[in-house]
């Protein structure tokens, strides 16, 4: 285990090898959470920023929790009032930031490409929290964490992908994680809501019939659809979206038995998945999710930040 | 004033010339070409300067016919006079600059303005492309008649593409009669809308919006069309895809008159470039494109179905490409590597020979805009440029005159460049050093 | 981990699997390093059944008493004692083990340590709770150890076993029970090796090369097990 990364940012840098240390080590934070006192001093005196420069109520609390109990410093920055706003270039208020003397920022915003001119930017450490619709790779591990945890390993499981691929950030890392964790991805939507290229992302098959792979997958992954203008919209109606595409309790029948549902949340309730499956007792592991979220942030903050060893990490 | 050029290897295929020869230069025209015309001629023996320039070549003067100068408007970004100094410096003596500035060059007195600042800068020769419509918006027909009047080259709407069919097709029809090129940039805005990167592998790894070829591809068939029906000339600017060629070569084959051009960039550079960096000195318009396709664009340039090549001179601010990759603006320079790139990646490979770089970047693009040859005989304009082929260098953008240093092709490696401009007779550059 | 399992899984005689040396990697604690063995199987076995009855003597008995061994290898000696007050006593005490490295004050010096979890699954509020840990050395682990107690539960008292006190303390810590006392120089380390873990029970003196770190956990650099010195 030679766990030796400065940044969060590309999901793609990180080995299978990693990846599992990191759910390792979120397990470890499980105890922690459990007790009365959920801190531990680990890491009393670093200064966390977190960068939002696009709302993101959840992902935010989530990071802010994992910081705090880690006894981390914490600074939010952003939101709508952002410097940008008022017309500072990025370069500007990441040197801005920096004169503050802190250890790491937490970057989301909704261009692509933004985390990694913030590390070279700033020199301090960064983590990728949403970047425009490339890459969100805590959601991945989060959802990771949750899938081992829930099916033991990942070999050939057949993880499906339903909805909003195109604009999922969630997939440009989700997907790589999968597959370097030998998973199987199947993506399920219309060519409207696919990328170009869904093999670059690392999909082993596309399909837009939900019920015909359905009965086959271990992990059913619903994705937020855009609750868009029905002008210019990629399908006709949220109507026929659920209808072709939805999670309900008729297409429950199709399911494997231990199959699990997850969501990256918010849930459009009735849309993607109807109240019987996002509350569905056995199926259903979104609130698992939302808590994994805090454990392998906490994981990531805990392994990112340690030691100088060796300071060509990269 | 008389200066003799001593044992240059002088390239021009519209005299069928390719020897070791001197060249006599006398009143900004070329008096005499022959062998060692010191010995033979009174009026060469008798030359205020004679410069040997043994191992290097001379050709009719190089022409851009795609350059943002950017002035007036945006003058931090360039300005005819840094322009036109890169411009000498990358090796040309003429080039056609386009009409997207602020206020846009879409009436005569704009015309004028531009040709002002570019007698008063007096670098090399600058012709002025007018505006399709008014403010490069599609709706209304710019005074082509006037900025005819006033010496526009060509009408062109580039930075965007004529979205209008209809529109398109007025334009045409009314532009037939002053004998000009319609350059077309071709982009339709609701395939492309907001995309950054090639549609495809790169917007799919890079999590952006793609720029589809069809977007371009369907204006470029489209155009075709309508310049079929209505006689105009039409000339594809920046051609990127290999579909997007072959339409091209088909509507040759079929006997239409349309021309069109590439850039170095979209030859010798491709999507894959564009890494986790976000590079947005790579954020080009139309974007860059796959391996294949640049491909494409370079077996175009061999058999001729490309016209010329052009660097579509895109300065920009730094602060502007320092901003975020899909907030950034499009556009690199290229008018100082052009030279460079293309001796390397195409010359010196012997993927063409210089009689046909000749052609691609004198010879045709003078044509295509319509103003006088230039050749290596007597009585020609004396716009030349000369070449040293074996000059090694690297691209850094501490060399550029250009204000702006948003060129895809820093750290590159070239072998060739161009050292010395004449522009009508007078020297502009001399050993790789602009004269002023 | 994946290493550090792989350590554990496949020990050979004390010595020539370089187990467990105070976070010195194999590479450069080589066997010759071996100074002395200053404690062998049935040594440690005495030391641990001694230290049991000292447990209970001290306590009047082992009413309210919990043992808690300080991941790796505390908690195998933990899980020892516990054994051991079973057979003299009839009765199992609650046993737990505890990881410290969330508490470690070395977190921003090496990398970030492997973390083994923390398994605690009674109170120990109002308890008196042994604690467990191979050597007492620095005294380091001990304080992380009681400040990560102290999050857990709030107990009556805390007392600590060590299988071996090295001398060299940085902070004000002693032990109650302690199985050997082993005077060592600074440029020595104390390997503990356990039969669960290494394959059989030896404690030995070595020699540190020069430049290796003492006295830290494994970190994620370097994953031999955990163990030695604190």
């Amino acid at each position: 285990m030679a766990f030796n990364h400065k940044h969060l940012i590309d999901i793609n840098e990180y080995s299978a090898e990693d990846i599992m240390t990191i759910l390792k080590t979120a397990d470890t934070f499980r105890a922690v959470n459990e007790r009365r006192v959920k801190k531990v001093p680990t890491l009393r005196g670093f200064t966390v920023v977190n960068m939002f420069n696009e709302p993101s109520t959840r992902t935010r609390s989530s990071f802010e929790l994992a910081e705090k109990r880690l006894s981390c410093d914490t600074l939010n920055f952003g939101g709508s009032s952002t410097s940008t706003v008022k017309g500072e270039s990025l370069d500007d208020t990441v040197a801005t930031l920096c004169s503050y003397k802190i250890d790491m920022i937490v970057v989301r915003d909704k261009h692509a490409g933004v985390p990694r001119q913030v590390a070279e930017k700033s020199g301090v450490h960064v983590i990728d929290a949403g970047d425009g619709k490339h890459q969100h790779p805590t959601q991945a591990l989060l959802d990771l964490y949750t899938i081992w945890r829930h099916k033991g390993s990942f070999e050939g499981l057949k993880v499906g992908i339903i909805g909003d691929i195109n604009h999922s950030r969630v997939c440009g890392s989700l997907v790589p994680a999968l597959k370097k964790m030998g998973a199987h991805v199947t993506f399920i939507a219309p060519n409207t809501l696919l990328p170009a290229r869904p093999d670059v992302l690392g999909a082993d098959r596309v399909t837009s019939k939900l019920d015909e792979v359905l009965p086959e997958l271990d992990v059913v992954y619903m994705l937020r659809i855009q609750l868009e203008r029905l002008e210019g919209a990629p399908y006709p109606s949220l109507r026929e979206y659920s209808m072709l595409y939805g999670l309900n309790r008729e297409r429950e029948k199709l399911m494997k038995p231990d199959a699990i549902v997850c969501h990256p949340g918010p849930i459009n309730r009735g849309v993607e998945l109807d109240s019987f499956m996002a509350d569905h007792p056995t199926h259903s592991v979104i609130l698992d999710q939302v808590y994994s979220g805090v454990l392998v942030r906490m994981a990531v903050l805990y392994l990112l930040l340690g030691g100088n060893e060796d300071e060509n990490a990269h | 004033m008389k200066t003799l050029i001593k044992n240059v290897r002088a390239v021009d295929p519209q005299v069928g010339l390719d020897a070791v020869v001197d060249v006599l230069i006398d009143e900004g025209k070329i008096a005499q070409v022959g062998a060692d015309l010191a010995a033979t001629s009174p009026e060469a023996a008798a030359a205020d300067e004679v410069r040997d320039l043994a191992g290097k070549i001379l050709v009719p003067g190089l022409v851009d016919i795609h350059v943002h100068l950017r002035e007036p408007g945006f003058e931090y970004k360039e300005d005819v006079a840094s322009g036109t100094r890169a411009a000498v410096h990358g090796g040309f003596t003429d080039i056609c600059c386009m009409a997207n500035t602020k206020p846009v060059v879409d009436t005569a007195a704009l015309v004028e303005f531009v040709k002002d600042r570019a007698l008063a800068a007096d670098n090399c020769n600058v012709h002025v492309a007018g505006a399709c419509t008014q403010g490069l918006k599609g709706e209304a027909l710019a005074e082509m008649g006037d900025m005819d009047a006033h010496g526009a080259v060509a009408y062109t709407d580039d930075g965007r593409g004529i979205q209008n069919a209809g529109m398109m097709r007025r334009v045409m029809d009314y532009a037939v009669q002053f004998g000009h090129p319609i350059m077309d940039h071709c982009q339709d805005e609701s395939l492309v809308d907001a995309g950054q990167v090639n549609e495809g592998v790169a917007s799919t790894r890079l999590g952006m919006l793609g720029w589809p070829a069809a977007g371009e591809e369907l204006h470029i068939a489209r155009d075709i069309e309508l310049a079929r029906l209505t006689g105009a000339h039409l000339h594809i600017q920046h051609l990127t895809s290999a579909h997007g060629l072959d339409i091209v070569r088909k509507a040759k084959a079929e006997g239409s008159t349309v021309t069109c051009e590439v850039t170095p960039h979209h030859m010798f550079l491709t999507e894959d470039l564009i890494g986790e960096d976000y590079n947005t000195y790579l954020k080009v318009n139309p974007p860059l494109r796959t391996a294949d396709d640049a491909k494409a664009l370079i077996a175009g340039v061999v058999d001729g179905t490309v016209d010329c090549i052009v660097t579509d001179h895109a300065p920009h601010s730094e602060n502007e490409k320092a901003r975020e990759f899909e907030l950034a603006p499009f556009g690199m320079t290229g008018i100082e590597t052009s030279v460079g790139a293309v001796l390397t990646n195409l010359v010196k490979p012997q993927v063409i020979g210089y009689d046909r770089m000749v052609e691609l970047m004198a010879v045709n693009p003078r044509k295509i805009i319509g103003i006088e040859p230039v050749k290596i005989e007597p009585g020609s304009a004396a716009s030349l440029t000369i070449i040293d082929p074996e000059l090694a260098w690297t691209v850094t953008a501490d060399d550029f005159e250009s204000k702006a240093k948003n060129c895809g092709f820093i750290g590159a490696s070239f072998v060739g460049r161009a050292t010395d401009v004449y522009v009508n007779g007078v020297a502009k550059m001399r050993d790789g050093e602009l004269v002023k | 981990m994946e290493n550090a399992s792989q350590t554990a899984a496949a020990p050979a005689e004390p010595g020539t699997q370089v187990a467990a040396v105070g976070g010195v990697s194999s590479a450069t604690a080589k066997p010759e390093g071996l100074k002395s063995i200053c404690m062998n199987a049935d040594e440690i076995e005495r030391a641990i059944v001694r230290m049991a009855h000292q447990i209970i003597e001290q306590n009047g008995g082992i009413e309210g008493l919990v043992v808690v061994g300080i991941v790796t290898r505390g908690d195998i000696l933990a899980a020892r004692l516990v054994n051991a007050i079973e057979k003299i006593k009839g009765v199992r005490l609650p046993l737990g083990k505890l990881d410290i490295s969330f508490y470690r004050d070395d977190y921003t010096t090496y990398l970030a340590p492997q973390v083994e979890s923390t398994e605690i699954d009674f109170l120990i509020d109002g308890k008196q709770v042994v604690l467990v840990d191979d050597v007492l050395f620095t005294g380091r682990t001990v304080r992380a150890a009681l400040d990560a107690l102290r999050d857990i539960g709030r107990p009556e008292s805390v007392q600590l076993a060590v299988l071996a006190d090295r001398g060299h303390r940085q902070l004000p810590i002693r032990a109650d029970y302690v199985g050997k006392e082993i005077p060592t120089s600074r440029e020595e380390q104390v390997a503990v090796f356990l039969k669960e873990t290494d394959g059989a029970d030896e404690v030995q003196i070595r020699q540190v090369p020069a430049g290796a770190r003492i006295g830290a956990a494994p970190t994620g650099q370097n994953a031999s097990s955990a163990g030695g010195e604190d």
